[in-house]
């Protein structure tokens, strides 16, 4: 299968190593990765802060890369972009883009979901040694619905232990904007999720995004937590 | 307490006390937790959970769609079995009709239920320039009246309170022992009420929901002081906002399974009164009259704008604020509106204005767990964000010019892959001239040229541009006879 990567703006200019693990393991199951570096942001940090003007302008040409990308699936690693794009309809009042922004929504997809609902594939053969918390990403939760996916690919990492947290699916108050015109909130709900993360004793916390990974991993760092914050295609990836 | 309007610079001000509030952030910490798990505990006495939710959103948005004809067949039906039916176009004339009411019967006394629209439209201070003090009769809105503040959650008014502080109040205002154990608070409070009751001349209670074929009220609460407060004295008046009609007796079933559970974790209310008209029926008991106030207040605003019509098919369980994030934060006292959490987030500016509560939409991290609790599935979230759009399409040219301009650039550079990766590269340049070690420094410069960049690090570390973009990693990748040539780039 053909996949197109959709590697979102922050993890192509923060984190590329999440980009770089997601078509390892894409590839090892099998696909075809191509990129299309015309791709920059999908548009959400305007969308979320009520700027739907400009929050069209980028959908519409990122409608465009994702059609004329020759390739059978649209794959990133982030919940919260790839429910933007599922979000694209409701910024068109013209039938033409609105249908065009569910073709293109169709063929979009949160990596764990692909792997697991499109592929079938549950073992990407990774080897992990540790102990792995799952952080469940607000958008890709209750947006996409991505409950079991990354919890089942978990489980098939040889050598991982996942533990649960008792408020996986709380949020870690990133929220976009949010996070920074009330830092003060959004500190204070992170709190709550990191201390549930230093009480479990694990290596690792793992999520489907790297907004909320950059929102727990700074509070991990600034808090001189010996728990790191990765992202679940790193661990997928990991062979070590 | 008068709270804040809801500002900018009030809101932060009203967060900033309470999340320094350690009393507060336990107390919201344990009562939210506890109805989150009751209410989960109350959901599996239901065969079909989901199926109820869609049942009785559809019964919402079928009134809503013909809520004048709804409302008119409500009227009817009330007056035929004996109430005498007002209409309120706000909340000033919702109050002068029940101040009216009051004059006319020479009034002295008044107990109350507890009811949001009420506190909507500040009944007891209109009342109060009438010369009448209305006593709040639920133990929560009395300890709130008691401590002269508002409520901060719709269910609970006093969730804010630690056990603590209530025995303390009771102590100063009513002269109790200072024991703080539940019996002895509700005693307390009981033996100062029943006196009120006996002595009232008018009840005024909220309702939950009025059936539009047969003209009945339904009230549910747990205290009894409702009940109370709606049979003992010779005048009933029930205030309820024009959205609480439902068109049948029957449509009752799947609203009580979902209340009373999403509210407190209750499969049913201790009571649940419905009052068909008055006159004291067959044994002539019960209040001699019966007056229903119908309140609009901004709600039929609400009515015509497609998007936000369904903000009306809220049944007022408070489910959402006990799953909010910020709400378990920050409480309700904080949001500054008679109506907190993320319903409140909603429905404040479309009453009040959003040019006077332009924060409020932003007060949400837009996690969802709002929409996944609510009983009549209202998509929260879409609200905030399509109330976020209306508030910067009504600031052109206000205060928040430096975001638009920015968000103009950010467009203006995303539009065009040239431009990002020019932007992105020199980011990455001078970002070496910033940086402490792994991170980006805390306080400098940067921070305080980018004011979003200083409220970051103040408390996170923040992850630097990586030294090679992916896309930069893929030319690599590419060059080493990788995967094949990508997408049209």
């Amino acid at each position: 299968m053909r996949v197109s990567l959709f590697v979102t703006c922050l993890v192509d200019q923060l984190w590329p190593s999440i980009g770089v693990s997601t078509v390892e393991v894409l590839e090892r199951v099998g696909c075809e990765v191509v990129f299309d570096e015309r791709q920059t942001c999908c548009g959400q940090p305007a969308f979320n802060t009520g700027y739907r003007d400009e929050a069209r302008t980028l959908a519409r040409r990122f409608i465009e890369i994702v059609e004329a990308a020759a390739a059978d699936a649209f794959v990133s690693p982030s919940g919260s972009c790839t429910a933007m794009v599922h979000h694209y309809e409701d910024l068109f009042e013209d039938e033409q883009w609105r249908a065009r922004a569910r073709a293109v929504a169709a063929r979009t997809y949160e990596l764990s979901a692909f792997l697991v609902n499109r592929l079938g594939v549950e073992d990407v053969g990774a080897r992990f040694a540790g102990r792995l918390t799952w952080h469940d990403a607000c958008h890709a939760l209750r947006e996409l619905g991505v409950r079991g996916e990354p919890r089942r690919l978990l489980g098939r990492v040889q050598g991982a232990e996942l533990v649960e947290l008792p408020d996986a699916d709380a949020c870690c108050g990133f929220g976009g904007t949010f996070a920074v015109k009330h830092a003060d909130i959004s500190v204070a709900i992170l709190d709550r999720k990191v201390d549930e993360i230093e009480a479990a004793g694990v290596d690792a916390v793992v999520s489907a995004d790297a907004s909320c990974l950059m929102q727990i991993g700074g509070r991990l760092s600034r808090r001189r937590s010996r728990v790191r914050a990765m992202h679940l295609a790193e661990v997928l990836a990991s062979v070590a | 307490m008068t709270a804040l309007p809801p500002t900018p610079a009030g809101f932060a001000s009203n967060v900033r006390g309470a999340l320094g509030d350690v009393q507060l952030r336990r107390a919201l910490r344990q009562a939210t937790s506890l109805f989150a798990t009751r209410r989960l505990a109350a959901m599996t006495s239901v065969a079909d959970w989901e199926g109820a939710r869609t049942r009785a959103r559809a019964i919402k948005d079928e009134t809503l769609r013909h809520l004048d004809r709804y409302l008119e067949q409500f009227v009817a039906s009330a007056e035929r079995a004996g109430a005498r039916v007002h209409w309120a176009v706000d909340g000033e004339e919702a109050c002068a009709i029940v101040a009216g009411i009051a004059r006319a019967r020479g009034a002295r006394t008044v107990v109350k239920s507890k009811s949001m629209a009420t506190e909507e439209i500040h009944l007891n201070a209109a009342l109060a320039r009438e010369g009448l003090e209305p006593v709040e009769t639920d133990l929560g809105e009395y300890i709130i009246q008691l401590a002269g503040e508002t409520p901060s959650h719709i269910v609970v008014p006093a969730i804010h309170k630690t056990r603590a502080q209530i025995a303390a109040l009771f102590a100063e205002k009513l002269a109790a022992g200072g024991a703080d154990d539940v019996a002895s608070l509700t005693a307390t409070a009981r033996r100062t009420l029943r006196e009120r009751f006996a002595d009232a001349d008018i009840g005024i209670t909220g309702v939950n929901f009025a059936v539009a074929e047969t003209g009945t009220i339904l009230i549910l609460e747990n205290e009894g002081n409702a009940r109370l407060t709606m049979t003992l004295p010779r005048t009933h008046v029930a205030l309820m906002g024009i959205e609480k009609v439902i068109p049948r007796l029957a449509d009752l079933e799947v609203f009580l399974q979902l209340l009373p559970r999403s509210a407190t974790g209750q499969p049913l209310t201790a009571y649940q009164s419905l009052i068909t008209g008055a006159g004291g029926g067959v044994d002539g008991e019960g209040p001699a009259e019966l007056h229903i106030v119908l309140l609009d207040n901004g709600r039929s605003r609400m009515l015509a704008h497609p998007v936000t019509r369904q903000s009306l098919a809220c049944i007022r369980c408070g489910a959402c604020l006990n799953a909010c994030p910020v709400y378990q934060q920050i409480g309700g006292h904080a949001y500054g509106s008679v109506y907190p959490g993320p319903i409140g987030a909603v429905i404040t500016p479309q009453l009040v204005g959003l040019a006077r509560s332009s924060e409020l939409p932003y007060a949400s991290s837009l996690c969802g767990a709002c929409r996944e609790v609510c009983p009549v599935k209202i998509d929260i979230p879409a609200l905030l964000l399509h109330l976020r759009s209306e508030v910067v399409a009504a600031d052109a040219r206000g205060p928040r010019r430096g975001e638009r301009l920015a968000f103009r650039a950010y467009t203006a550079v995303m539009a065009r892959p040239w431009a990002y990766r020019l932007v992105t590269r020199f980011a990455r340049a001078v970002q070496h001239f910033f940086r402490v070690g792994e991170t980006v420094g805390r306080r400098g410069i940067a921070q305080r040229i980018v004011p979003a960049l200083g409220a970051w690090t103040a408390w996170r570390d923040l992850r630097p541009l990586a030294p090679r973009s992916f896309r930069e990693e893929w030319k690599v990748r590419r060059r080493r006879g990788g995967p094949p040539e990508g997408g049209s780039a």
